[in-house]
């Protein structure tokens, strides 16, 4: 697929946060792992990797199987190695933590041996059995659809992907801060999957009953990782400015539309993972001052403590209990003035109450508001049957099948949105549930 | 203000007459191919050094050595090819005289190989002694190259080889006569008896073991590669230590046997140079952890040895010298009613779970997962408990909603689940878990028996004693 966003100064601005490993600090460091029986590291992925296995064989000279010890159980074990979050997950379920050593670097390891794959032909082992003729549609083309499609073929099953974008890999190729994961990165693994036979329908967006009809006809089952829309507006005066740029669409025009500039001085508003990687990304593209606005303390923000360690020592100002109210527009022209604030703080009850009289100003000449993404309701609805609860997905956690069983979810739009290593493991679980479902129908 | 103790006295005296500073002598081989390396190499703190063996120069071939290195462990085992000295006889000879001159009171062993003559050993023993060594070392371990010659180890094979040539040695000698002993042989006493019937006044164990170290995967040439080819080597270095000291007790507890003996084999520091000193042994020969660090790991051993002296009370190197000997008995005598068990101590337990795995395929399958779970209709298998996990649906911990544990500053407890629990009535005692264990003082084997000590000899002696009743 294309190399058009190898940008070389997004590459001088974005240096990998975890760069590789040296082949033999890979050994090394795989030397270390204890290879623990039934290991804390496997089942604290979503995906179950069996990382003891696949550390020692990295130990071992055995790099190819290492990498498709990681594939059996993760098809995006590359983006994933890049941008999970370890430190809540497999590393932070190292049992060094107990013996007062550094765990074991497991993301770098399978960074490692995934990049190894990839350098050699990324050609994963022909899978034996009979082609099947039941078909499966997966909507959207993001990391829980690839999981699925990828998981569905090696079983036999023919899988269509339709994409509303002109790009696959969702999030991993669009919204996915560029010094954990490269476009291109993103892009070769979408690449496998298809080299597996999934096939892809681009610029296909599915609205509408009559289009979902269609499908329905076509194909057998369906699955829905959709993901999240659009992110949330922040509702106050002044947000329609056109230096008003929401997160998600921030970080897809520097990774994919080539738009580096930035203003002098941003604020962000919010305080999950995505504010945090729009406030470095700021920086990074060389911003003077990145102020991030959060109406809450720091125990409540649900950006990953490391996130916030690295945002703080980058230099990103954090400003708690701060809630905008209104974005001003510069006297002179078409710019930006500030951001107009007003202290917060929690009542009795928990609730947040305005502080009377406590309105202040953040100069600023650009603002990205990163405080969620609105879930896809008028899709969703237009799904027949399919039943929501909080405007998620209601599905059975086992299969992946929703409350009509031609349609199983998985990923943001099931669980409210999580890691992409999430929404691999919804992927996978909802095939093996898909070809369950199938196989039983023809006993 | 604690009172000061004097220093451990490290020095030796090997065979009645070879002094040595301290018991740490060089083995005959690269590190001591030329004078100015053993004056370096006295002047870092070695005791001896036994010079590359001696005898008609000999060409090399390249590469001459290759490694077995251990889960990114460098040169747990060292293998080599290389002949004795490629230089000129007279040369040693000078050298060795410089060195006697400038180093008095360091010991000067010379190790000398040639042909099977009278007259070939009668000559060496007088230049080398001309020379000013302390000693001789008769190489007949060299396993490989020159006993395709009938030197080395073709000598150290055959008793009657060794006991005449030895003879022909001692025929000249004026300082002692240490016989080098290779291992490549079913019972090293036979060929030390044959020494000492000889007149050998020590002994030297082990040389190298025959050896292929690996096999290059991509051109299926073993190492070392010489051209396309190689040849068996002579292997040591650490991996070797167990089976040295074995034959260094073999010897030591051998009436028959039993000399002054320099105990050579994977001494990497003071703690293998002790053991091989509690096992009788008068001086310890290091090569290969000099080839590894160099010179300099001498002061460590002689620190780390006189600290430990120190801790025991010990004053001086015969205080506990073969102490360790009469320890090692015949299987037969050991006490059967001696009973440990192993127990797990929770608050070391970091959850690794190596000794569950350990027990279940390796051992006896009493140490069980379920202090959570109960023990409930017979246990778990391994396979059972990887099988469960992997049905186990994990998802991210997001902080403020879930409130997740895992990644925050430890140190945190492990989860009980994930402390293995011993099975005191069927566990045997058998050490597997604690040396799987990586925690040092996890698991510890507890003694747990109440009966008289018996042996199998007794009780078999006692069997046959019923049946006679009977």
């Amino acid at each position: 697929m294309s190399n058009h966003h190898e940008n070389p100064e997004l590459r001088r601005r974005f240096p990998e946060l975890h760069p590789p490993l040296d082949a033999q600090a890979a050994v090394v460091e795989a030397n270390r792992c204890l290879y623990c029986f039934d290991a804390p590291c496997t089942a604290a992925c979503p995906t179950h990797i069996n990382v003891p296995r696949f550390i020692k064989r990295i130990a071992q000279g055995n790099v190819r199987g290492s990498a498709l010890t990681i594939l059996d159980s993760n098809i995006l074990g590359a983006s994933c190695s890049r941008v999970c979050p370890v430190d809540v997950l497999c590393e932070g379920a190292c049992v060094y933590h107990r013996y007062n050593e550094q765990p074991i670097q497991i993301g770098r390891l399978q960074r490692h041996a995934m990049d190894h794959f990839y350098a050699n032909g990324a050609a994963l082992p022909r899978t034996e059995g009979p082609e099947r003729s039941e078909k499966v549609a997966c909507i959207g083309a993001g990391p829980a659809s690839l999981a699925c499609a990828a998981e569905l073929r090696q079983r036999g099953f023919p899988v269509t992907i339709f994409e509303g974008r002109s790009l696959p890999g969702g999030l991993n190729t669009h919204g996915v801060a560029e010094y954990k994961l490269r476009p291109a990165d993103s892009l070769r693994e979408v690449e496998m999957v298809r080299s597996l036979g999934v096939e892809f329908r681009f610029g296909s967006e599915i609205s509408g009953e009559a289009a979902l009809a269609a499908i329905e006809k076509e194909y057998d089952i369906i699955f829905v990782g959709v993901g999240l829309g659009a992110m949330h507006r922040l509702s106050i005066p002044g947000d329609d400015h056109p230096a008003v740029i929401n997160a998600l669409a921030f970080i897809e025009g520097y990774k994919t539309a080539g738009k580096l500039g930035v203003g002098r001085r941003v604020a962000v508003v919010g305080a999950g993972n995505t504010a945090i990687d729009a406030a470095r990304a700021a920086l990074r593209l060389g911003a003077e001052e990145v102020h991030l606005l959060y109406r809450r303390g720091p125990e409540q923000m649900s950006a990953f403590t490391l996130e916030y360690v690295y945002a703080k020592r980058e230099g990103v100002r954090f400003h708690w209990f701060t809630q905008p109210v209104a974005i001003h527009a510069s006297a002179a022209g078409n710019g930006l003035e500030s951001v107009e604030c007003v202290r917060v703080e929690v009542d009795g009850q928990g609730s947040l109450q305005k502080v009377a009289g406590s309105n202040f100003r953040v100069a600023c000449d650009m603002v990205i508001p990163a405080i969620g993404q609105s879930p896809l309701l008028e899709f969703l609805h237009s799904c027949r049957g399919l039943q929501l609860e909080e405007s998620r997905v209601q599905i059975n956690r086992e299969t992946g099948q929703t409350s009509n069983p031609r349609y199983f979810a998985g990923g943001d739009c099931v669980n409210g949105g999580r890691e992409v290593v999430d929404a691999v493991a919804d992927g996978k679980r909802a095939a093996l549930g898909i070809a369950q479902a199938l196989e039983g129908a023809h006993v | 203000m604690s009172e000061r103790i004097a220093s451990p006295d490290l020095s030796v005296r090997f065979a009645g007459t070879i002094y040595s500073p301290n018991p740490f002598w060089l083995a005959s081989a690269p590190p001591t191919n030329c004078g100015e390396q053993v004056k370096r190499a006295f002047d870092a703190g070695w005791g001896g050094a036994v010079w590359k063996t001696i005898g008609e120069p000999i060409v090399n071939v390249s590469s001459r050595y290759s490694s077995v290195d251990l889960n990114g462990q460098r040169m747990m085992g060292l293998n080599n090819i290389e002949l004795i000295t490629d230089r000129p006889l007279d040369v040693n000879l000078r050298e060795i005289t410089e060195v006697k001159k400038r180093y008095p009171k360091h010991a000067v062993i010379a190790s000398l190989m040639v042909d099977s003559k009278r007259e070939a050993w009668h000559t060496i023993v007088r230049q080398v002694e001309d020379a000013g060594a302390d000693g001789l070392e008769l190489n007949f371990g060299c396993p490989h190259g020159m006993s395709e010659r009938g030197m080395g180890s073709a000598v150290g094979q055959v008793p009657e080889y060794t006991e005449m040539i030895t003879s022909w040695a001692k025929e000249k000698a004026q300082t002692p006569v240490l016989v080098k002993l290779t291992p490549n042989i079913t019972d090293i006493r036979t060929i030390a008896r044959a020494a000492k019937r000889g007149g050998a006044d020590g002994l030297s164990a082990i040389n190298t073991i025959n050896s292929i170290t690996s096999v290059d995967l991509d051109t299926f040439i073993p190492r070392p590669n010489v051209d396309g080819k190689s040849s068996h080597g002579g292997y040591c270095g650490p991996a070797v230590k167990p089976i040295a000291l074995h034959m260094a007790q073999q010897i030591q507890a051998d009436a028959e046997s039993v000399l002054p003996l320099s105990g050579i084999g994977g001494i990497s520091d003071w703690r293998d140079a002790a053991e091989f000193l509690l096992l009788g042994c008068a001086s310890v020969q290091v090569c290969t952890a000099v080839m590894h660090y160099g010179y300099r790991i001498v002061q460590d051993m002689a620190d780390g040895l006189s600290n430990w002296m120190r801790e025991k009370g010990f004053a001086r190197i015969e205080d506990f010298r073969g102490l360790t000997v009469p320890r090692v008995q015949e299987w037969k005598h050991l006490n059967l009613n001696y009973k440990i068990i192993a127990r797990i101590h929770e608050e070391k337990c970091i959850g690794c779970a190596l000794c569950y795995t350990a027990c279940w395929d390796g051992a006896h399958q009493c140490i069980h997962l379920d202090r959570v779970s109960g023990s409930g209709n017979g246990h778990a298998t391994p396979a059972m408990y990887e099988r469960n996990s992997k049905q186990k649906i994990a998802v991210t911990p997001i902080p403020k909603l879930d409130h997740a544990g895992a990644g925050h500053a430890g140190p945190y407890a492990t989860p009980l689940q994930r402390i293995p629990r011993v099975d005191e009535e069927e566990c045997v005692g058998c050490n597997l878990c604690s040396l799987v264990c990586p925690v040092e003082g996890c698991i510890s084997m507890d003694r747990v028996d109440n009966l008289p000590p018996q042996s199998w000899e007794e009780r078999t002696a006692g069997a046959s004693c019923e049946k006679k009743v009977n």
